[in-house]
């Protein structure tokens, strides 16, 4: 049975809302919620956890970083210290100026495509990826909510319905 | 409405007093004849390697021109302007040379945290003037604030338009240009004496002074007739005016910092130079809108303003204090890379002369911000935006300090008695004409259209 949830469909983001917070109230296990667009504050009301993407992308910036004065200290000053159009090349800070423009680029190439690709694989999305779309309506204009269901069928659904659902179903979880 | 606090005024009218004794030590300890300054500049290097370098580097230097003027950076050197006229008298040209160099050096002290100050508040004018023409829904609160640091903005500008006046007057050699003798051996600046000319510069400083005193008078009296008025239209007076000032602003702006900045350098010269004064000026300006509003808030005074009103103001010192820094990077690095000796002496002189001042203020107003700053949950602790904002109001202090004193004291400069002075004199006056100002209105405009979104903004 734990297997089993039931979907409330509702067609007013603001009725989603309070719906979701009676439900938290009410201590019913919240699955998942599908919507069509970014509702504000939904993620504050469901209680989920703060990302922590921006850490990440920090990071990756500060690799990012460090690849570009690596490779342009081995490069430009250990490697083949020429003399290009009198550039001082005997030390890094010497000629630095001229790294800063590539130093810059790579910092925010390296904090940005692994960011996206940090977020690609947190939320499995991939080309040819099968869609978890429960009901086709939640990419147009209506809103889903998975309450885990557990022996307690009556009880939810009157709590959903009054709560402004307009549709319940009944499914397996998948 | 707020009372000036009898602490407060106490604490400003001391500054004011401490500041202004200060700056008399600071004319009274100036020498006056070429054997003091002398005497001076041997004390000050005795047994320290610098007095080696800069004997032989001054030796270098008059072998060539500049002994006429105190502007006489290695710089102005290879001009060779004056050459001949001035390779006789070698053994005096040194010490004439540092004598205009330390006579100098209370009048940039002065200078320097005059328009500082100014401008703090010209920068706030600027932002609170795109805050109307953007119609910004969270700042709106925030106006009465803006209001009352602009209110230094005319008296500011004035007492440095009386400096400038003196130097005109030939009372200080901060100007080279604006001294004959220099010019009638320097075709540089006898080429650019159609703009540089002591008339012409004090009519283009009224003009500035005039235009921006205007808006901000016509600006705070919409914004108050607002208060009680039954429709909106100071409101949307204050949103035209706006867009037209900002428009007079740019143009005036970028026009002031060649006038009273650039010009201190007279052979050399920048085109992104009034964006990169701007920076420092907008960046420090928003930096005190911040520092007050924590302030009265923390009295109690703005029940209305919350945390996301603070967390966009410490965005914009993050943004800004990396646009300064953009700035700051592409004047440096287009002159560094290209070399041309005519631009690069401008920094050479920096680097040798000023290397802790010049790179040091990298480290405050670019480093430290861009770390401080850029987690979301720190902008929004008081204590964290009140750090980094005296960290970034004392960067851009030293920002100003490296635009004028290479020009002005050359390698004779030192934060002493006269350079503190003048920041506490001035704080003092800025804290005194701010905090009265606030005395004058409100704290939260009434019948502003976006009032009650930016008292429920939240971010």
């Amino acid at each position: 049975m734990a297997s089993k949830v039931i979907q409330a469909l509702y067609n007013d983001d603001d009725v989603l809302m309070s719906a979701v917070k009676r439900v938290k109230a009410e201590r019913h296990h919240i699955e998942e919620i599908y919507t069509p667009f970014p509702v504000h504050g939904l993620d504050k009301v469901m209680g989920l956890a703060p990302t922590r993407i921006a850490i990440t992308s920090f990071i990756y910036g500060c690799i990012g970083l460090t690849v570009a004065i690596t490779m342009m200290n081995f490069i430009m000053i250990q490697d083949w210290p020429q003399n290009i159009g009198g550039k001082p090349s005997f030390s890094y800070l010497e000629n630095m100026p001229a790294f800063v423009p590539v130093m810059f680029e790579l910092t925010v190439f390296f904090a940005a495509h692994l960011m996206v690709i940090t977020f690609y694989l947190r939320s499995k999305l991939w080309p040819f990826k099968e869609a978890e779309n429960p009901d086709v309506r939640t990419t147009d204009d209506h809103f889903l909510m998975e309450v885990a269901l557990s022996g307690n069928e009556d009880e939810l659904k009157a709590l959903l319905v009054e709560t402004g659902a307009v549709e319940l179903k009944i499914t397996e979880k998948h | 409405m707020y009372t000036f606090s009898n602490r407060l005024r106490t604490a400003a009218f001391v500054l004011m007093i401490v500041g202004a004794l200060g700056l008399a030590y600071g004319f009274f300890a100036a020498p006056s004849t070429e054997a003091e300054a002398l005497a001076m500049v041997a004390d000050a290097h005795h047994g320290d390697d610098h007095g080696d370098a800069h004997e032989a580097g001054a030796a270098m230097e008059h072998g060539d021109a500049h002994a006429e003027e105190a502007h006489a950076e290695a710089a102005h050197g290879e001009q060779a302007h004056g050459e001949e006229a001035h390779a006789e008298d070698h053994g005096s040209s040194h010490g004439e040379h540092v004598l205009h160099q330390l006579q100098n050096k209370p009048w940039a002290a002065l200078y320097v945290s005059a328009f500082f100050f100014m401008m703090i508040s010209l920068g706030v004018l600027a932002f609170y003037a795109i805050q109307r023409a953007s119609q910004a829904g969270w700042s709106p609160v925030l106006f009465r604030v803006m209001e009352g640091i602009t209110a230094y903005l005319v008296p500011g500008a004035l007492i440095l338009f009386v400096i400038l006046a003196l130097s005109g007057l030939h009372m200080n050699h901060l100007f080279v240009w604006m001294d004959p003798e220099v010019v009638a051996h320097d075709e540089l600046i006898q080429g650019k004496a159609g703009y540089l000319n002591v008339p012409f510069f004090l009519i283009r400083a009224l003009i500035y002074i005039g235009g921006w005193g205007a808006y901000k008078y016509f600006s705070t009296k919409f914004s108050r007739a607002q208060d009680t008025a039954s429709d909106d239209s100071n409101f949307i007076k204050n949103f035209r005016i706006s867009a037209a000032f900002l428009v007079f602003f740019l143009v005036s702006e970028s026009m002031m910092s060649w006038d009273w900045i650039m010009s201190f350098d007279p052979h050399w010269f920048s085109t992104l130079f009034g964006w990169y004064v701007f920076a420092s000026m907008f960046v420090s300006g928003i930096t005190v809108i911040a520092l007050i509003t924590i302030y009265l808030k923390s009295k109690g005074y703005l029940d209305f303003v919350n945390d996301s009103h603070l967390h966009d103001l410490a965005k914009f010192m993050f943004g800004v204090s990396i646009f300064w820094t953009y700035l700051w990077f592409s004047q440096f690095m287009l002159i560094w890379y290209s070399n041309i000796p005519e631009e690069v002496t401008y920094f050479v002189t920096r680097i040798e002369d000023y290397k802790l001042p010049f790179f040091g203020m990298l480290a405050m107003n670019f480093i430290f911000p861009l770390l401080v700053l850029m987690n979301s949950d720190y902008k929004r602790l008081n204590w964290f935006v009140v750090m980094a904002g005296i960290v970034i109001l004392f960067g851009h202090y030293i920002d100003i300090f490296n635009m004028v004193m290479p020009a002005t004291v050359g390698d004779q400069w030192f934060i002493g008695i006269p350079e503190i002075s003048g920041i506490l004199f001035f704080a003092g006056l800025f804290i005194f004409v701010v905090f009265n100002a606030l005395t004058k209105a409100p704290l939260l405009a009434k019948r502003n259209p976006f009032i009650e979104e930016s008292k429920h903004f939240h971010y």
